[in-house]
């Protein structure tokens, strides 16, 4: 197994976790572990967030840098890890665990 | 002394570039220094002059480059793929992939990515930071502070001749500006050149009214339209009433025919909520409901003579205010001038039916009339000195009624939000606020708000405002504490067991009271049976005696007291004759007096 695949598996090992999905940098789901359609829409919406909020930050401040993006919501959180190509989308139920 | 230089040049010159030569300085004119004119002047000394050290300021401005935004929608589909890669071939994607997951890159920012995720699903799932404590479950603060209410702004009559706030009405969404109409109530004194204006004030302004209402004669009372705000309708002290739109500015947009309007000044307006929101009650001291349509305002649409046979045959009531509540369509109340509340059935067919009941018990006008805003059964008028509750089952008398207050009453209403509270304004310039399930003998609080006569009182739909208008043109906006305007626990069935023990008490002693009256006449009946006709002419001659009796009394005090004054007069003499023997001037003097005394005696 990858290191890769290691590192997916341990994360979604933590208890609540619903789904983890990577995403490229055109928005394009890489590697999944929901059903298509759901994915498609995480990853294209969340894209353009965090897009929007990278650029944000750096308005702001042209020294500061996004650097994680944690969404609180009703029913769960979604956790968005940016980087310069991919992003790392975790959607995790905290009341669950 | 006149200089006159001339300078010439030929016309053929005109035109040519100048040429500019060196020569010789010449003398056109000499003045001399004339010594005579210094004789005109003076020296000025000391001399005065303004000096500013300040750094000189002046104001730029500059237009930045404008920045353009637009909004764009996106739908998500997928999408995003190289040009090169179907989306729909699934063997295509699934090989874009695998090229993806094998990149370094890739590998390396997942792992990366990984760990700072773990990091975060292990704080999440260490502790809730936002888990809700002691969920369902509110605390109200109970009785944490004294009852108060504190002005926060006033708002005065612009105009220079003042006059009297004489109704308000709140927004109805939102607390945030009210309607108050200005009139002056004195019979036939308004002074010349008193404006006609009522205005509309927004709470964050008391400078300036946001917007003046210009109606044709003097607005008594302004409502606003319930279903509609930017209506309002005003009640005019010629009778007439007129619309207004805020929207359309201050001129009123229609106006009720002079003609078939009331004859009276209008006392009272008000929205009884229909679907439409366009019914209108309205009422005058000329002795009339009368029903509108604001939509069309040529006629009323109907018409209720204030006649009840059962007070007084043949005369007419004159109308103050006008109650209506939802949740009974067909009834409504009107309160009068002679003191008598009036009960009206709506949807009666006949004159005589729509007047159902009246409620006899004030000495003078009502001023206010509301009903319970959680208990619609009872209802509190406001009139002479005193404040009423009634209820609908005793009908004979008021159940609740407050003492007589030094000053009168000039209007009252319940709090929205609390069942057991209601205020009431006085001409002393307080506002009493009665809270009936603290103590029903005097007010829980009495504000002095101003110190001329409030004549308007009024209490927004949250509770926690209430303004007050005085005689003066001040428009004063209180604040009521927590505990005046937030329910307490178990206050509704406090307040119900009052109103019920109350009305029982009132019925108790309705029946005894029709108990002795039926024995009084069982006995007289007795008297007449026994004594041959003997006892209606007792009864009288019984009443003579009386009066007799009074007189005689009177006479004898004032006989009594002559006696002392005389008595005491003499004693006064036999003191001073010994000093005074040969001046007989105390002696008239004392004579005079008593003698003025037993005049006002007789």
């Amino acid at each position: 197994m990858s290191e890769v695949e290691e590192s997916l598996k341990r994360i979604q090992s933590h208890p609540g976790v619903v789904g983890v999905v990577i995403v490229n940098q055109d928005g394009i789901p890489i590697r999944t572990t929901m059903d298509n359609a759901t994915t498609v829409q995480y990853a294209g919406l969340l894209h353009s967030l965090a897009a929007k909020t990278k650029t944000t930050v750096r308005d702001l401040d042209p020294s500061n840098e996004l650097m994680f993006l944690r969404i609180r919501t009703n029913k769960h959180e979604i956790m968005v890890a940016p980087d310069k190509e991919y992003l790392l989308i975790v959607i995790q139920d905290p009341c669950q665990s | 002394m006149e200089i006159v230089h001339v300078y010439t040049k030929k016309r053929s010159e005109f035109g040519r570039q100048p040429l500019f030569t060196d020569r010789a300085a010449e003398l056109n004119v000499e003045i001399a220094p004339d010594d005579s004119l210094r004789q005109d002047f003076i020296d000025k000394n000391p001399v005065d002059m303004a000096i500013q050290y300040a750094p000189d300021v002046s104001e730029h401005e500059a237009n930045t480059e404008r920045f353009e935004s637009e909004s764009r929608g996106m739908n998500h589909t997928e999408g995003g793929w190289p040009k090169d890669i179907n989306p729909a071939e699934v063997e295509q994607t699934i090989r874009f992939r695998k090229k993806v997951e094998k990149d370094e890159n890739y590998i390396n920012v997942v792992q990366r990515l990984g760990d700072k995720m773990e990091l975060y699903l292990r704080q999440n799932n260490a502790i809730d930071i936002y888990e809700n404590y002691f969920s369902g479950n509110t605390f109200s603060s109970i009785d944490s502070d004294p009852p108060s209410a504190k002005t926060i702004s006033i708002f005065r009559d612009p105009e220079g001749l003042k006059r009297t706030v004489s109704h308000i009405s709140w927004y109805p969404d939102g607390a945030h500006r009210l309607a108050a109409a200005y009139c002056s109530l004195e019979f036939q004194n308004s002074p010349h050149g008193m404006s006609l204006d009522s205005y509309i004030w927004e709470l964050e302004n008391p400078n300036k009214p946001e917007q003046v209402l210009k109606p044709a004669s003097p607005l008594l009372c302004l409502e606003y339209n319930p279903k509609d705000p930017h209506l309002l309708v005003g009640g005019c002290y010629n009778g007439q009433l007129a619309l207004f739109d805020t929207r359309k500015g201050s001129q009123s947009l229609e106006v009720t025919p002079i003609e078939i309007s009331h004859k009276e000044p209008v006392h009272k307006i008000i929205f009884p909520s229909s679907k439409t929101g366009s019914d209108v009650f309205s009422t005058s001291t000329d002795g009339q409901v009368l029903w509108w349509d604001i939509r069309k305002l040529v006629e009323p649409v109907e018409t209720l003579p204030l006649v009840f046979p059962g007070y007084k045959p043949d005369f007419t009531l004159g109308g103050i205010v006008v109650e209506y509540e939802s949740t009974m369509p067909t009834k409504f109340m009107v309160g009068t001038e002679q003191g008598v509340i009036l009960c009206c059935n709506r949807k009666a067919k006949t004159p005589q039916e729509k007047i159902t009941n009246a409620f006899i018990g004030h000495h003078g006008p009502i001023y206010a009339l509301q009903r319970n805003p959680f208990y619609p059964k009872h209802f509190l008028s406001i009139g002479d000195w005193t404040a009423r509750l009634w209820s609908e089952d005793a009908k004979e008398s008021p159940i609740m009624w407050t003492k007589y207050d030094e000053s009168s009453l000039t209007d009252g209403c319940w709090s929205p939000t609390r069942p057991g509270v209601f205020f009431t304004s006085s001409t002393s310039g307080t506002m009493d606020v009665w809270d009936l399930v603290f103590k029903q003998s005097s007010p829980t609080l009495t504000v002095q708000v101003s110190d001329e006569s409030l004549h308007s009182v009024r209490c927004h739909g949250g509770g926690k405002m209430v303004a007050c208008g005085s005689r003066s043109g001040d428009l004063s906006l209180l604040e009521l504490s927590d505990s005046l305007s937030i329910i307490q626990p178990n206050e509704k069935p406090n307040i119900t067991a009052v109103f019920e023990r109350e009305t029982r008490r009132e019925k108790i002693l309705e029946g005894r009271r029709r108990e002795m009256k039926l024995k009084q006449k069982q006995a007289a009946k007795g008297g007449e049976g026994g004594g041959g006709g003997g006892g209606g002419e007792g009864e009288g001659e019984g009443e003579e005696d009386l009066v007799k009796r009074a007189e005689d009394d009177f006479w004898a005090a004032i006989a009594q007291e002559q006696k002392d004054i005389e008595a005491k007069e003499k004693k006064r003499q036999e003191a001073m004759q010994p000093k005074h023997q040969p001046t007989p001037i105390p002696e008239e003097g004392g004579d005079e007096r008593r003698e003025s005394l037993t005049d006002t005696m007789s």
